[in-house]
């Protein structure tokens, strides 16, 4: 998805000047094609997201959009101060792109998870938070979003050639895609864990459990009047997402379920423990986190209310 | 350009004013940038309008002394007298530090450390537009604590932005203490000149010197620094470098005192 991204984001700064894109030295493989094609608006600006965020500022207020890449716990976490008293209190147009969700970083340990980025980025008020579900989705996002007015974060994917058909590469910020027709539950799904929750729905609809899966691709705000909608046709909701159970989608879904008075059981697939220091692929952390199909459609089929 | 000279007198004693009827604090940090404050805005600063996108852009750093930039944005006639009064009102756009929605206020501070960022940024972008316009940041000596400012000094130092000045409010007094006693700073000439910057010494209280500073930071190829030596509290005497001022409003007798003093220097 980043490369995907990243080419999108060369297209769109071929017709807008104002898009300047600075790097925290990450984006090997990914971002040639914007430095060789924008030599003038590339800056990689060291090991130094707390000042990539101060640039980023600076930059917004005569008018540019300029975008800030790194990992996504360092692009989130490090500079969050930053990122709150530049963008967000000033409502620039800055954007915060976030590689690797979750376990991506695999092998690269606990430093390199980001199971907390979009959730403690959301309690900026004006952080618009995009989290894409496959490529073609990101590339609709980005030029859907990438000029409207405030922050912006993307949290985005490393993982290449996502691609989920149901899906058809629609993004709106007010919408809640369905991509899976079902009448006995509610799968609500968010990035690029979307695919395992999809895979965990086909399952329990080869058991007779069959649950509609939606996919959530913005925060703060979110599909609020769609996402009311659905939780207001079913018993059951689950939660799936490459984060820390509270604070992202499920914590936001819950709130509307509180806020409205909405009769839905709500169980929320996160992380919900404090990882441990093992290492292993992404495919194995998801597991041992309880957050791979197989995880999800065992969460679904045991919880209450069903 | 404005042509019409801010007196820093002028700005002690809206600053102390102000600082008495809102019975607030931080009066020895604004009285530290007084002759700062007034050369950028009498001789320095290019603001045709405060909204004009070519104006020099200027970041206080050191947010805690936005009342001296308020008494200087009244004398410029970008803030009313009305708005003056207003300081740390209920409703009212000038707290303790500057927002951006306030006329004349480019960039929010009050956290230190994200100021030379965001002016690298804005040097950034008026290379960019091919604009001449410059930035300016003001920093306090203890601000320098923060890692970040670093960060910014290496990277403007790197793209050689000379289009940036800082200046350094080098009071050697920070929240609790001696800056030489909490984390020492110097040699912060040599400091800043490692980092790739064109440091100017000036004594931080003498306009004429400042203005000279300020004239010598336009040339050459690299960003500038001016290190201002400077006194907090400057030209009260009961509040000069003494540590307390950092916080406590003052009493009837101690205004008068300090509005006497004051009033004898212009």
């Amino acid at each position: 998805m980043r490369r995907y991204f990243a080419r999108a984001l060369e297209d769109i700064a071929r017709d807008d000047p104002r898009v300047v894109l600075l790097t925290a030295d990450l984006g090997f493989g990914v971002l040639e094609g914007f430095a060789r094609d924008f030599p003038d608006r590339f800056f990689n600006v060291g090991v130094a997201e707390a000042n990539m965020a101060g640039l980023a500022t600076g930059l917004a207020e005569a008018g540019y959009i300029p975008f800030m890449y790194s990992i996504a716990t360092f692009a989130a976490l490090r500079p969050y101060e930053q990122l709150r008293n530049g963008p967000g209190l000033h409502h620039f147009p800055a954007r915060l792109v976030g590689v690797g969700g979750g376990f991506e970083y695999g092998t690269n340990g606990l430093t390199h998870a980001a199971l907390e980025d979009y959730g403690v980025l959301r309690l900026q008020p004006a952080m618009q938070i995009v989290v894409p579900a496959d490529d073609a989705q990101a590339a609709n996002a980005l030029h859907t979003t990438y000029d409207m007015p405030g922050p912006v974060y993307y949290r985005i994917s490393k993982r290449e050639g996502l691609h989920i058909p149901a899906l058809g590469g629609r993004f709106h910020p007010d919408r809640a895609e369905c991509i899976l027709d079902g009448e006995d539950a509610l799968i609500l799904s968010i990035g690029a864990i979307t695919d395992e929750a999809l895979a965990a729905a086909e399952l329990l609809h080869d058991e007779g459990i069959r649950p509609t899966v939606a996919v959530v691709s913005s925060l703060n705000p979110g599909p609020n009047e769609d996402l009311k909608a659905l939780l207001t046709r079913f018993p059951v909701a689950l939660t799936v997402e490459a984060h820390y159970a509270s604070g992202g989608l499920g914590s936001v879904v819950a709130e509307l379920i509180a806020d409205n008075g909405i009769g839905c059981r709500l169980h929320r697939c996160g992380v919900s423990d404090a990882p441990d220091a093992l290492s292993g692929s992404e495919t194995y952390l998801n597991n041992r986190h309880g957050i791979d199909r197989t995880s999800i459609a065992r969460t679904l089929r045991e919880s209450p209310g069903l | 350009m404005s042509s019409q000279k801010i007196n820093p007198a002028s700005l002690r004693r809206i600053i102390l004013e102000e600082s008495k009827r809102a019975h607030v604090g931080h009066i020895a940090s604004a009285l530290s940038v007084t002759e700062i404050i007034s050369v950028l805005y009498s001789d320095v600063l290019h603001i045709a309008r405060p909204d004009d996108p070519e104006r020099d852009r200027f970041v206080l750093s050191k947010g805690h002394a936005a009342l001296a930039l308020y008494a200087a944005l009244t004398l410029k006639g970008f803030l009313t007298l009305e708005d003056l009064h207003s300081y740390c009102g209920d409703g009212s756009l000038l707290g303790v530090h500057p927002e951006r929605d306030l006329v004349g206020v480019d960039f929010t501070t009050g956290s230190l450390g994200h100021g030379l960022s965001f002016a690298a940024g804005a040097a950034l972008a008026a290379r960019l537009d091919g604009s001449p316009r410059r930035t300016y940041a003001l920093l306090s000596d203890a601000e320098c604590n923060e890692g970040a400012v670093w960060e910014a000094a290496m990277f403007a130092a790197h793209h050689r932005l000379c289009n940036l000045t800082a200046v350094i409010d080098c009071n050697g007094q920070q929240a609790l203490g001696k800056t030489a006693d909490v984390l020492q700073m110097e040699p912060q000439t040599e400091r800043w000149q490692s980092f790739g910057w064109r440091p100017i010494e000036v004594d931080g209280h003498d306009p004429v010197a400042l203005q000279a500073a300020f004239a010598e930071a336009v040339r050459g190829e690299t960003p500038s620094v001016v290190l201002a030596r400077t006194s907090a509290g400057k030209g009260v005497s009961f509040m000069e470098d003494k540590v307390e001022w950092h916080y406590l409003p003052m009493t009837d007798e101690q205004y008068a005192s300090a509005l006497n003093e004051v009033a004898a220097d212009r």
